[in-house]
């Protein structure tokens, strides 16, 4: 009897598909692929705006199409893309990126924050460059201040983001390899890159999302001893560095998978406002830090290697031959690093020191002010850009006299580089999809922001 | 006389500002795709980023919309605004001309609700498609979204 009237009790558990949600499901209908389109669209989506230099001539069984959906849970997507490919066989025709969801609104986010607040929110958009998004966002507000940070802290910001490039481009190149077949690539990708990562954590707290380049110059001075942790990843590094190649380079495999695979040509770059190692990869000699050099880069020398062909394989060597020149900037910042202040001597923008708060009253009420208020920014509006490993990424910043940015829009490099790829893709086998869009490289906490 | 001058000469309801040592065009609406076309025979061959910038308590043409150009031959910058109505705010694409400014325009659809006339593909594409509103306009609030998955935490 006892069991029966348990039996009875209602226990109110939604099953999917067992009753209608209240809720519309979400559908990306007006931003899919159809089978009938207009003549504008075809022309994007068969990647022919540019230049039209696939051809036709593959061999194809009776004709018959079909679309293929790939992702947002896909592991070779680097996250939530969602691609649909329209395959004739073996053969990619069209395809069209789908992309937001990861989308939460951090342009939003950063219109209710204070400027000193708003490193936490930029950090987060490209989570393997963090260090990069923050130096983008810190540039623009000293720009609208007309604040000048001290030598020490433009050196130590430099040290910082090229040593975020070798580590961005070790993952790049970790996924590369997994995405293709070479596992062990990744294994070794990821090892080390905590090298890295131990470095900036030992002076930002922080693995990732460092929150460490503040407007005015960076959160603290470089840890003790961070000359010898230096000195530590340049010597490891190129001994690793020539490992990769042994594996790799003369990899018949790898090289099969690499060359000839997702070719784009300077004229597409340009047009498609492709930047970094991908437009590099084509031969179009452009760096953001020797064009527009920001932060006393242009003191350190450094060269900027360029592929030819821009296929998967140029662009997997132009990362490589990135992570050696910046580890010569990092070397070169390491024997010049100049002394003095970490952070501007402008009460207005730098909290007091942490020793003379528990002495001064003004002190504490100028610290509590600062991080509860946040400093006011002069009305003005301006774009800086700085070198990412995945391209040009700026920020456009509008204030308009407050303490909070009355409009922050990041321009994200992976999210303009992502939209070439129907250009990569047309008329390739949907095998080397895996292959093109890990040579790309795009972080999609970028892409959505 | 440098290039982004003497393209600005062209154009006599166009105005070069200088805001923080970067040039700025300010032109008007029915101008932007003539303007833009120029400034790309002038050199200027990527464009870097649309975006836009909602005025809403402080202009009464609401909406700006900013485009970032780069030429990589000169080395040079420019940023060109124009501004959109309140109602029905329309401005020409610059997809015909730069076919990068494609996903950036509807981006900026998407979190502005600014139409891009003669963009070939102008759907949302960071929101859902069926999704009310533009999320970045000053007058869209930052609030709570009901989740699909809500009843699951009535289990007892």
């Amino acid at each position: 009897m006892s069991d029966e009237t348990k039996s009875t009790e209602t226990v109110d558990l939604w099953i999917a598909g067992t009753e209608e949600s209240q809720f519309a499901p979400t559908d990306e209908g007006a931003q899919e692929i159809s089978a009938e389109e207009s003549e504008s669209r075809l022309d994007a989506q068969f990647g022919r705006v540019v230049e039209d230099d696939y051809l036709f001539d593959e061999v194809v069984d009776d004709g018959e199409r079909m679309i293929v959906n790939m992702g947002p849970q896909h592991p070779s997507t680097h996250g939530v893309l969602r691609l649909q490919l329209e395959l004739e066989g073996e053969i990619i025709r069209r395809s069209k990126p789908i992309i937001g969801y990861l989308h939460t609104g951090m342009e939003k986010t950063a219109e209710g924050l204070t400027f000193s607040q708003g490193t936490t929110n930029v950090t987060r958009m490209d989570y393997l460059a963090p260090l990069h998004g923050e130096l983008a966002y810190c540039l623009a507000v000293e720009e609208l201040m007309g604040v000048e940070v001290p030598p020490r802290a433009d050196a130590i910001r430099i040290l910082m983001t090229e040593l975020n490039r070798v580590s961005s481009h070790l993952v790049a190149l970790a996924t590369n390899g997994m995405d293709i077949g070479a596992v062990s690539m990744m294994i070794y990708g990821f090892r080390e890159r905590e090298l890295i990562l131990d470095f900036l954590e030992k002076t930002t707290g922080l693995r990732m999302n460092h929150n460490y380049i503040r407007p005015g110059g960076v959160a603290a001075d470089l840890h003790p001893g961070w000359k010898d942790d230096i000195a530590v990843i340049l010597e490891e590094m190129p001994i690793r560095f020539a490992q990769y190649d042994d594996l790799l380079r003369n990899n018949p495999i790898w090289l099969s998978r690499t060359k000839g695979v997702g070719v784009i040509t300077p004229e597409e770059a340009i047009g498609y406002a492709i930047t970094g190692p991908a437009l590099r990869a084509t031969g179009v000699d452009w760096d953001l830090r020797k064009a527009f050099p920001y932060s006393g880069i242009e003191n350190y020398e450094f060269d900027v290697p360029l592929g030819s062909k821009g296929d998967v394989y140029d662009r997997y060597r132009v990362r490589v031959d990135e992570m050696h020149e910046s580890l010569k900037i990092v070397e070169q910042v390491m024997d010049a690093m100049p002394k003095g202040d970490y952070r501007v001597d402008d009460r207005k923008v730098t909290p007091p020191p942490r020793a003379r708060i528990d002495e001064s009253m003004e002190a504490l009420i100028h610290h509590f002010k600062l991080f509860t208020e946040g400093f006011k920014v002069p009305e003005g509006e301006t774009y800086v850009a700085v070198e990412s490993p995945r391209g040009e990424l700026g920020c456009y910043l509008v204030s308009d006299g407050g303490a909070m940015p009355y409009r922050m829009h990041t321009r994200a490099p992976s999210f303009a580089n992502l939209q070439a790829l129907p250009i990569t893709m047309a008329d390739s086998l949907m095998a080397d999809t895996v292959a093109t869009i890990a040579s790309m490289d795009p972080v999609m906490g970028d892409v959505d922001r | 006389m440098r290039i982004v001058e003497k393209l600005v000469a062209e154009f006599e309801q166009v105005t070069l500002e200088d805001s923080h040592g970067q040039d700025v065009a300010r032109v008007e609406n029915a101008d932007w795709l003539g303007f833009a076309s120029s400034a790309k025979a002038a050199g200027f061959e990527v464009c870097v980023d649309v975006t836009v910038v909602d005025r809403m308590r402080s202009r009464p043409e609401r909406y700006e919309v900013v485009a970032n150009l780069l030429s990589m031959q000169h080395r040079a910058r420019l940023r060109m605004i124009t501004t959109a109505p309140r109602q029905e705010p329309v401005v020409a694409s610059l997809v015909p001309l730069w076919p990068g400014a494609d996903f950036a325009e509807r981006e900026a659809y998407d979190m502005f609700g600014v139409v891009f006339e003669g963009h070939p593909d102008l759907t949302r594409i960071l929101m859902p498609d069926d999704w009310e509103g533009h999320p970045l306009r000053k007058d869209f609030g930052v609030g709570s979204v009901p989740v699909q998955f809500k009843a699951s935490h009535q289990v007892n």
